[in-house]
């Protein structure tokens, strides 16, 4: 009867359409915005990711995420590194400052300054030149995406017009005259500022003066070493907080989830979906229902029980679930890719489909329960009435 | 009652009363209604609308319980079986031809006649294979993947008679067989009931309000009011 009760279903084809393309269009607001919130979300620590040389992050213990300056005392270095397990430590330079374009053109930049021996903590993927480079004189390194809006020339120089920062421009990065060397790619951020990148000696150089200038340590650990402990052993010693990579991105996530809000406005859009599905659905299938309900009836005339009608309900229902979940979330999947190159912050993590499977499910569910009312109550003797 | 004539009773009600509703409200459907059905025999039951016709064979095919009385079909006092193994009693022993056929408008002819073969939990191909062979014995051999739509009023009246005999029941109930057909088709359609559906084994109740059919008859039984006023024997073309 299960394969009769999917033949009724999907027999009559309009309904049938109907009701899946309402469970897709559910499946696709769920999953979209799910997605986009996870792809902010993944956003929130793309530096860390970008930064993948270092087992342990040590900071200020009241850095919340990682826009947070507040920097150590430069001993903080030395303390780490005389840490048993760890491999190697170096100091890692971040904080906002102005620059001024050839052009005149005036942005705030992140400037981030990596350990000069090593030049560990660098972008990614190098686009033009190469890391080496930032060891030449005033070098600096600009994000090859930032010059697509950032860190572009506004107003152009001499005859060029507006155009994008290129190798041997010159930036004033807090009236200290840096040559641009080389660009690089990096993954988008959930905050939009250009990242350059020079060494740790030179943005202290460039920076204001302060007593306390370190942002970070980066550590490895040695071999066989677990990470955990080694972090434990690094707080205990040195009194700051030591973080794995995993941590600090899931902190800063938290951090930017509780203080900007977008927790509950994509909550509320998910939630929209959600309602609009139980509704969709809800009315698709009791009108499906209601239409075969002298089937229905007479089904239960010649013999068949009420469970027997309730499976047929809902194998149609989650038949109806699967598909419809199926190509909203292909649709999805499909918009994500073809946009993974622009702004949009998409992001399908596993717990995306998973979670818009279970929502589709029990709006089905729900809207199932609803209809299913109708064929238990049915009176089989409606049948004889023409 | 001679004893042989009992052994083949496959209905027999007495004093069979059924009421809706409660008081003012109460409406009194069947006012003791006493009928037997022999196994074998096509037996009408005639009358105006709302004499409680349609009420007195809900009752009998275990649809809807009566209020007071007697009524035992094929043996079995249908009224005190637990609702689960009553559906699944009429599953076993009751075919039904509905007035307005009830067939599903998105299944094949096969596929309609199939359900109550479906309904007793034979598989499905074995179902379609078994409905295939009763839509032969109906004259539809070539239409089992026809839809109802695509097919005429006696065709899908043929559909329901074959959806009602594919399990075998031994008891059929037909309600307005012959309404929406016209004279020949509706002929047709009876002589068809009387080839493939009589047997010995085998009792038909047939409501109708179409005297044209009255022939086809073995038996018919009159009501009026909540009861059975007269049983006749027609005499046969």
């Amino acid at each position: 009867m299960i394969r009769i009760a999917l033949r009724m279903l999907v027999g009559d084809r309009l309904k049938y359409i109907g009701l899946v393309a309402g469970l897709a269009f559910a499946t696709l607001l769920i999953t979209q915005q799910g997605s986009i919130f996870a792809g902010f979300t993944r956003r929130s620590g793309s530096w860390i990711r970008d930064t993948g040389q270092a087992d342990l992050w040590i900071m200020d213990p009241q850095v919340e995420f990682t826009e947070d300056r507040k920097a150590m005392q430069d001993s903080a270095l030395l303390k780490v590194r005389g840490v048993e397990g760890i491999e190697w430590a170096v100091p890692l330079y971040k904080s906002y400052v102005q620059a001024r374009l050839q052009d005149g053109t005036r942005v705030v930049v992140r400037m981030i300054g990596l350990d000069d021996a090593t030049l560990t903590g660098g972008p990614p993927i190098m686009e033009e030149g190469t890391l080496e480079l930032l060891k030449q004189d005033r070098a600096i390194l600009v994000d090859a995406r930032d010059v697509d809006d950032g860190l572009r020339l506004r107003r152009g120089v001499g005859d060029d017009g507006p155009r994008e920062l290129r190798v041997g421009d010159r930036v004033d990065l807090n009236e200290h005259e840096t040559v641009v060397v080389g660009t690089f790619r990096r993954t988008r951020e959930f905050f939009w500022d250009p990242v350059v990148y020079t060494t740790y000696s030179r943005a202290l150089r460039m920076a204001p003066p302060e007593r306390k200038s370190l942002g970070y340590v980066l550590a490895r650990v040695k071999p066989g070493f677990d990470p955990y402990e080694v972090a434990r052993r690094v707080e205990e010693t040195t009194r700051l907080r030591a973080d794995t990579s995993d941590d600090y991105e899931a902190r800063s996530m938290d951090f930017i989830l509780a203080k900007t809000g977008i927790l509950p406005n994509f909550g509320i859009t998910i939630a929209l979906g959600f309602v609009i599905g139980v509704l969709i659905s809800g009315q698709l299938l009791y009108n499906f229902i209601l239409e075969n309900q002298r089937a229905f009836a007479a089904m239960k005339a010649m013999g068949a029980s009420n469970m027997l009608l309730l499976r047929m309900v809902f194998a149609q229902v989650l038949f109806a679930a699967f598909i419809g979940f199926g190509l909203g979330v292909g649709v999805t999947a499909l918009v994500g890719q073809l946009l993974h190159d622009s702004k949009l912050a998409f992001h399908m993590a596993w717990q995306v489909p998973v979670f818009g499977g279970l929502a589709i499910l029990v709006c089905c569910l729900i809207a199932a329960a609803i209809s299913i009312q109708r064929v238990l109550r049915l009176e089989p003797a409606v049948v004889f009435k023409g | 009652m001679s004893a042989s004539t009992s052994t083949r009773v496959a209905v027999s009600c007495r004093g069979v009363t059924k009421t809706f509703g409660e008081g003012e409200n109460a409406v009194q459907a069947l006012r003791g209604v006493d009928l037997e059905v022999l196994l074998g025999h096509m037996t009408m039951l005639v009358g105006p609308s709302g004499c409680g016709k349609t009420t007195l064979i809900s009752v009998i095919a275990g649809i809807l319980e009566r209020s007071a009385g007697e009524c035992t079909v094929l043996g079995e006092d249908t009224s005190r079986l637990p609702d689960r193994q009553r559906a699944a009693w009429r599953g076993r022993n009751v075919g039904f031809v509905f007035q307005a056929l009830n067939l599903v408008p998105t299944l094949t002819a096969a596929e309609n006649v199939a359900i109550p073969l479906l309904i007793l939990g034979v598989d499905y191909k074995a179902a379609l294979a078994r409905a295939g062979v009763m839509l032969e014995r109906v004259g539809l051999g070539a239409r089992t993947r026809s839809l109802p739509a695509q097919l005429s009023g006696g065709q899908q009246q043929r559909i329901a008679i074959a959806r009602a005999l594919v399990h075998e029941p031994r008891l059929l109930v037909c309600d307005e067989p012959t309404s929406a057909l016209d004279h020949e088709t509706g002929h047709k359609v009876m002589e068809l009931l009387r080839e493939v559906a009589a047997g010995e084994n085998r009792a038909l109740i047939v409501v109708t309000h179409d005297s044209r059919i009255f022939s086809f008859a073995d038996r018919i039984a009159h009501m009026d009011d909540g009861r059975v006023e007269r049983i006749e024997t027609p005499t046969r073309n």
